[in-house]
């Protein structure tokens, strides 16, 4: 079985729970930006979790199938339709051989999963399907999609388990403000301390810029360094240090303007300050900001950051029994 | 109200021409056939034309120069 890529959306990519155990090497996790909703795509269709699905951002492709099947469209609120006719999100639909899926204007959200039953049967590079267009590695020849692509599908496991939806407590969503956790790192003490706490004080605004390398927050009042002299290495600028690791979620500030967060194809390392790293558990909700929404960041200590990890492995729990 | 405006399929920054030093694609009183760019949406470092679904005459456009639009806000107002 396959699928035609009729339309390819804005920016439609194959994705799965991404490329862990190379970024030493300066090759990053990817995957998608928002793994809850992808797991719960799949779940819907009775893939494995991490099955490749597609992940696309802002406006939706038109898919051509060739054969009957489930999908299902988690994430964003991006209303999927049949030949024209209106489906659910975060519920499984059956689609029939010659038929269309396309999609409505995004109502909220960024970014919608697309599972099918079956999975999308790229080869594996480096272990995992997913794409990392900078990189040209994975997904469907290390692109995002185009129109003509002929998408390959997995063979089906399961039959079909009647009509299968995702509770409304279970669905990720996006509030009118976010707010995105931080535990201080390394280089904290580089800012002063009234830019400490401004920081916290401000609300932000996600820049048009904001893919999947990272989120860039603008509208913030400018952030200061402490004086010093720039260490042998280090560029010029205060924001700059010797270069350093990058971890995932971490967030620079170049120059004291604009704090961009790391996402799941940021590069590895680099000669600017970090103010501290986003927890890994209000990642997923970054990659469903779209432009100009607002976000306050909010200081969190490690026992916190970890009482929230589990938190949210609880909530995957819910979502596994809930299927 | 859908029925006779163009919406942005995409959320970003809208703008009226294609470089800063070009004509406006299109200005008020200006015919439309479907097809015609009527502007382009910023988003993602990357550039994309929004192309009018429906033919008319432009009566008003709802949204300025460099302003920040919404997926399925509605750009331009047609007299169809």
């Amino acid at each position: 079985m396959s699928i035609k890529v009729v339309k390819p959306g804005l920016a439609t990519s194959v994705q799965d729970l991404g490329r862990p155990g190379y970024y030493h090497l300066g090759i990053p996790i990817s995957g998608g930006m928002d793994r809850y909703s992808l797991r719960a795509a799949n779940l819907l269709v009775g893939n494995d979790e991490g099955a490749a699905v597609l992940e696309t951002v802002f406006m939706g492709p038109e898919l051509e199938f060739d054969k009957d099947t489930t999908v299902a469209v988690t994430g964003a609120e991006l209303p999927p339709k049949v030949d024209g006719e209106s489906r659910e999100t975060w519920s499984e639909f059956e689609i029939k051989a010659g038929q269309r899926l396309t999609f409505d204007f995004l109502k909220s959200g960024a970014r919608a999963y697309i599972a099918i039953s079956g999975g999308i049967d790229v080869p594996l590079a480096l272990g995992s399907r997913a794409t990392y267009t900078l990189g040209a590695l994975g997904g469907f020849e290390g692109r995002n999609l185009l129109s003509g692509d002929l998408l390959p599908i997995g063979k089906s496991s399961n039959s079909s388990r009647g009509k299968c939806t995702i509770p409304a407590a279970l669905r990720q969503s996006v509030g009118s403000e976010v707010e995105l956790r931080v535990v201080p790192g390394l280089y904290w003490h580089r800012f002063t301390a009234e830019s400490q706490k401004q920081f916290f004080e401000d609300v932000w605004k996600v820049a048009p810029e904001a893919d999947r390398i990272g989120y860039r927050f603008q509208k913030g009042r400018p952030l200061n360094f402490m004086d010093r002299e720039q260490p042998f290495g280090a560029g010029s600028d205060p924001s700059n240090i010797v270069d350093s690791c990058y971890p995932y979620g971490s967030i620079q500030i170049p120059g004291g303007t604009e704090p961009i967060v790391l996402h799941r194809d940021a590069v590895s390392g680099g000669g600017y300050c970090m103010l501290g790293t986003v927890i890994s558990a209000d990642m997923d909700l970054i990659g469903q900001l779209q432009p100009n929404w607002p976000a306050r960041f909010v200081k969190v200590d490690l026992d916190q950051a970890l009482k929230a990890r589990e938190e949210r492995n609880k909530r995957l729990g819910q979502l596994r029994d809930a299927i | 109200m859908s029925d006779n405006t163009i919406q942005s399929p995409l959320p970003g920054t809208f703008y009226r021409k294609s470089a800063p030093d070009q004509p406006p694609y299109k200005e008020v009183g200006d015919t439309v056939s479907v097809g015609d760019t009527i502007g382009l949406i910023e988003v993602m470092k990357s550039f994309h034309e929004i192309q009018a679904d429906k033919a008319g005459t432009i009566a008003a456009f709802l949204v300025a120069n460099e302003d920040a639009v919404t997926a399925g806000q509605s750009i331009v107002e047609l007299k169809m």
